[in-house]
């Protein structure tokens, strides 16, 4: 049963590398290019988790946390955060919002898979 | 209290108001016999004048007490 | 019931009640615990306004005139109404200066002198012994009446009845006694008597209470309501005529001299200055008393116009003296209760009355009166006696003595001439002669002693010859001709009739002439010559609010030695110990003997002094003990310069501190700004750490994905890698535009400036953009651009700039549809470059936003959903650049509109010389290049 993960960036790079990554690893995805997006995916996609950046148009990765975490419906999903930002005030916030694991770019491939990978353990 | 400028002033008030009551022209009028609640109007409107003027002057001194 | 003996025993208890409770209140203050320092205490004394002038007299006039009687209690009312300015600043200035006595008052404002305090004391004597009088009259007729009771006998003319029969006497004298027991135990520094005032106190209630009562039996017990007396009188003509009064003139003027009589009076009469102003415990006291006291007056009035209609309804007219109507009113119905309250009520009435006034004359007499003439009198070698209290206190006593012998006296000769009230105004109109110069005291920094001299003088002659006298003629002990034909038999010197001036009743006439001459010789003989050092000093002190009393007036010395024993002399040895003590650990010093003789010690000792004997006295006592060095007008003024310097410097300060608070708050908003500053610092920082490390993050990704897996296949291998690289020259690129701008803001970037021609410029830049265009097919227009447009500045920047607006118009065009324009105009001054495209266009709100650093105008979603291309420093860069060389760079756009970009840069005038104004209608082949 592979797991369905749901990337939320709007760096078209980035979410090429992370689909192709992910792919590889045998997971589901699909791929929200703004905030709104993610919240409408999240819904009908039912990911076991998100990759969740900060910096998104429409609606911030931070506040797309909040309303994720506000969903009863989602109680069981994994957050992480990515971000270019990398200030401690930074993940303090996202930490306190809710996400399970915040990761600063640019990331380790290896890293990020372990660590989606201990999450849905 | 009467230390502070606007009281002495508005007593101040007072006491023309006072000078007018209780002087020509309106005595004047008031002198023309007739009466005011039983009571002849000179007689009325000098005691009632007189007595709306203290309670003025209470109201001005009191009224500013906290 | 109403035997004589009854009514004396009555009388004598009453008497020793007042006695007790002033005994009990002196005990109390003794110790410290004023029975006394209560506003309704201070306001209750003031009404020994009302005396039996009040209590009998009012009811006589009201007979005789109706609402005649009640002016002289509207005069009080509208004084405290103007307390804050009058009366307030008086019990100040009276504190300040340990003032004792109306004559202490004058004499000290107008430079501590004997002659003035003496002349106010012989006029406030002479003209208070006719009020004295009248007080006499009142109870010595009151007793006869009631004692004849139950017939309704009215007295004997005063004159008529043999000495030593005469009540009147007998009341004179046991008042004497009672005042001096009273008020002459001892000598107070402050000339205070607690006892006496709490005595008042009680006796205002009395007398209100019976006044109070009587009314309520007339006017309900008599009769059925206020209504029903008003009716019943209206139906007889005779007692209707009381409800009006004559609609005269004259009448009018009479009653608004009243009332302005009574307005002085009310604060001039010795006794009304000694409640009012030297007995105040506290000025605050005052607060209530300005509605308390007029409430007293108007309580204790009420009835007395009923009560004068009842009794002309009851009595047949001439039988009975409407002056005794209270008391023959309620004897007439044998109330005999309520006629015993009332005559006790005129009594406590009277005996108030007397009891202060002759204590504040008596106090008069001795500081400003005898002591001075005594001390001038070497030969009787006062200066070295050791001890002059007993002798004070036996002038005072002497001087009750002889006041209220007097006051019998004046009631022989002339007390049968008037009713009461009519003696009462004669006595308003002596101390309305003080009301210049006290008024003129309190406002006016010209008044001098001279001035005061003359004013007073003028005005107590006049006051004698127009009223006093007369009021001797008319109970003939005076020939009658002198009222009637004059001094001398001039007719012009009628008394009455001064220079012919007739149709004003005497008193109106005698205030016209007497006042008229006091304020004109008062203010015209002070400007004759400027205040001298003293008036000066004293008019500072009485007006200016300027404490002086850090500055001493005395630059001489004298040591304790000398001045204990002075003041011992005065005030007796142990309160003159007691208080030089007080004064030493004051200065926290441990005795007396510690005290330097120096200025402050003196003044100590002349305030002191001044408590007992009055200032003026108590300045020549020190001057004869101290080796003084007079202060000369200049010390004086160097002292007021002094004075007026502090207050310069204030205000100088003040303005400082104003000046300060603007610079506080500059600084505060502009560390505000540097706050901002180093936020939109920290933001700025925060968002290139953003902007570089996402092309990071995808070349790491994609590195490490093809280090992960050798095996990809070729087409996402080429793909990955083209990922790599695009990424990598966005990130330099980044770089490079993140350095340029960090150059360009600090200033440090390079110039080289030179003649530039925009046309080339702009088609330089469409050059190198020539491959972009066709790749998204859009159309550029070179149209618009003029020829000879020159300007001075860095060609290779102007490219930079050309090539960023065509490089965002070409972002932002559609595909195929696309069109961008290009337009270059130029004016004298200037040339205009515009780039217009029809793309998405910006909203109004983001036209500033879009020139900010890392900004796309994202912030409107409408217009863009997704993240725009490129690294949002393009504008910002360009603005730099423009501005740089005084140009501006803006944008005209609304959504849906597409934008136009359009900058200016000064124009060149190079060798082409001036441009001609072309509108720009080269033809150059436009469309796709």
């Amino acid at each position: 049963m592979s797991h369905r993960i749901l990337i939320a960036d709007d760096e078209p790079n980035i979410v090429i590398s992370l689909e192709y990554l992910l792919k590889k690893e045998g997971f589901e995805v699909a791929v929200a290019k703004n905030g709104e997006a993610v919240l409408a995916l999240a819904g009908e996609f039912r990911p076991d988790l998100v990759l969740l950046d900060v910096m998104m148009p429409i609606k911030s990765g931070f506040e797309v946390c909040e309303g994720l975490r506000a969903d009863a419906a989602q109680a069981h999903l994994k957050i992480i955060m990515l971000t270019a930002k990398g200030r401690e005030t930074e993940v303090a916030k996202g930490l306190a919002l809710g996400a399970d694991a915040y990761i600063t770019k640019p990331f380790s491939t290896k890293d990020l898979i372990v660590r989606i990978k201990s999450l849905l353990a | 209290m009467i230390r502070t400028r606007l009281v002495a002033q508005r007593l101040a008030f007072l006491f023309l108001l006072g000078c007018f009551f209780f002087n020509y022209p309106l005595l004047s009028i008031f002198n023309q016999g007739g009466s005011l609640f039983g009571m002849p109007s000179l007689y009325a409107w000098l005691m009632g004048s007189w007595l709306a003027l203290i309670g003025l002057l209470a109201l001005v001194i009191e009224g500013m007490r906290d | 019931m109403l035997q004589v003996w009854v009514i004396v025993l009555a009388s004598f208890l009453y008497l020793g009640v007042l006695f007790g409770i002033a005994w009990y209140a002196d005990h109390r203050a003794d110790h410290g615990r004023s029975l006394i320092a209560n506003p309704v205490v201070y306001a209750l004394s003031l009404g020994v306004y009302c005396t039996t002038w009040t209590f009998y007299g009012s009811v006589g006039r009201a007979a005789a005139n109706g609402i005649g009687f009640l002016p002289i209690y509207l005069g009080p009312t509208l004084l405290f109404a103007l307390a804050g300015f009058i009366l307030y600043r008086m019990i100040r200035v009276a504190k300040a200066n340990r003032i004792t006595s109306i004559a202490d008052f004058v004499a000290s404002r107008y430079g501590k002198s004997q002659l003035l305090g003496g002349l106010v004391t012989v006029i406030a004597v002479v003209g208070v012994i006719p009020y004295i009088a009248l007080q006499l009259k009142a109870v010595s007729n009151s007793f006869t009446i009631l004692s004849s009771y139950p017939e309704i006998v009215m007295p004997a003319s005063a004159g008529a009845v043999p000495l030593f029969q005469d009540s009147a006497l007998y009341v004179a004298m046991i008042l004497a006694a009672f005042t001096i027991l009273f008020g002459t135990r001892h000598l107070d520094a402050t000339e205070r008597h607690e006892g006496m005032v709490a005595a008042i106190a009680v006796e205002s209630i009395v007398k209100l209470v019976a006044f109070l009562a009587v009314g309520t039996f007339v006017v309900w017990g008599l009769h059925g309501g206020v209504a029903d007396v008003f009716a019943r009188a209206a139906e007889v003509p005779e007692v209707a005529r009381r409800l009006t009064r004559a609609d005269t003139s004259a009448a009018y003027g009479s009653w608004g001299t009243l009332i302005f009589l009574s307005l002085f009076a009310s604060l001039l009469l010795p006794r009304q200055f000694q409640i009012a102003v030297v007995e105040n415990v506290d000025v605050k006291h005052l607060d209530r008393a300005v509605w308390l006291f007029p409430l007293y007056l108007f309580l204790i009035n009420l009835f007395v116009l009923p009560v004068a209609l009842a009794g002309l309804l009851h009595f047949p007219a001439g039988t009975v003296d409407a002056d005794t109507f209270v008391l023959t009113l309620p004897m007439a119905h044998q109330q005999e209760g309520l006629a015993l309250f009332v005559f006790i009520g005129g009594l406590s009435a009277a005996t108030g009355m007397v009891i202060v006034e002759t204590i504040a004359l008596s106090t008069m007499v001795c500081n400003d009166l005898v002591m001075p003439l005594l001390l001038r009198m070497r030969w009787l070698g006062l200066a070295e006696k050791a001890d002059l209290s007993g002798l004070l206190l036996e002038i005072r006593r002497w001087a009750i003595a002889i006041i209220l012998g007097l006051g019998y006296l004046y009631f022989r000769v002339a007390g049968e001439a008037y009713a009461l009230v009519s003696i009462g105004l004669i006595s308003f109109a002596a101390v309305a002669q003080f009301a210049p110069v006290v008024i003129g005291g309190l406002f006016w920094k010209g008044g001098t002693r001279d001035g005061a001299l003359a004013g007073l003088a003028i005005g107590f002659v006049l006051w004698a010859y127009t009223l006093l006298l007369p009021s001797f003629a008319k109970s003939g002990w005076l020939p009658e001709g002198f009222i009637a034909h004059g001094l001398f038999g001039i007719e012009l010197l009628r008394p009455q009739h001064l220079l012919g001036l007739a149709g004003l009743d005497e008193i109106t006439h005698c205030l016209v002439w007497s006042l008229l001459a006091n304020v004109g010789a008062y203010i015209g003989v002070s400007l004759l010559r400027v205040p001298n050092a003293r008036e000066a000093r004293q008019a500072s002190l009485f007006i200016g609010g300027t404490d002086l009393s850090g500055h001493l007036a005395w630059s001489g010395s004298a040591g304790v030695a000398d001045l204990l024993p002075l003041a011992s002399r005065f005030l007796g040895r142990e309160r003159a110990e007691d208080a030089f003590m007080r004064h030493a650990r004051s200065r926290g010093l441990h005795s007396v003997e510690e005290l330097p003789g120096d200025a402050r010690l003196v003044n100590f000792a002349e305030n002191l002094l001044a408590g007992a004997i009055g200032s003026a006295s108590a300045r020549a006592m020190v001057s004869s003990v101290v080796s003084e060095e007079p202060l000369g007008l200049d010390e004086v003024m160097n002292i007021l310069d002094e004075a007026s310097q502090v207050r310069a410097y204030s205000r100088e300060l003040e303005q400082k501190s104003l000046e300060l608070t603007r610079a506080t708050a500059e600084l505060r908003q502009a560390n505000e700004r540097l706050r901002e500053l180093d936020r939109m610092k920290d933001d700025f920082i925060s968002t290139v750490t953003h902007e570089l490390r996402t092309p990071l993050t995808s070349i790491r990704a994609f590195s490490e994905m093809l280090q992960e897996d050798p095996k990809t296949d070729l087409e996402q291998r080429s793909k990955f890698l083209g990922i790599i690289v695009s990424e990598t020259v966005r990130l330099s690129r980044l770089i490079n535009q993140i350095l340029d701008l960090a150059k360009l803001e600090s200033g440090r970037a390079e110039w080289t400036v030179a003649a530039v021609d925009v046309g080339e410029v702009i088609r330089e830049a469409a050059d190198s953009l020539t491959v972009l265009f066709a790749e998204k097919s859009v159309t550029l227009d070179l149209g618009g651009c003029a020829t000879g447009l020159s300007v001075m500045a860095d060609r290779d920047r102007l490219m930079q700039v050309m090539v960023n607006l065509l490089s965002n118009a070409l972002k932002f065009v559609p595909a195929e549809s696309g069109l961008v324009k290009v337009a270059a105009r130029g004016t004298i001054s200037e040339v205009r470059v515009s780039v217009t495209d029809n793309g998405p266009g910006i909203h109004v709100a983001d036209h500033e936003v879009i020139f900010d650093k890392f900004r796309q105008g994202s912030g409107n979603t409408d217009v863009l959903t997704d993240k725009p291309q490129g690294t949002g420093l393009g504008l910002p860069i360009s603005r730099q650049i423009v501005e740089y060389f005084n140009g501006r760079l803006w944008v005209e756009s609304t959504p849906g509109n597409g934008a136009c970009f359009i900058f200016t840069l000064p124009r060149h005038s190079g060798d082409n010389g001036p441009a001609p104004l072309q509108a720009g209608n080269d033809n150059q082949p436009g469309g796709a290049q």
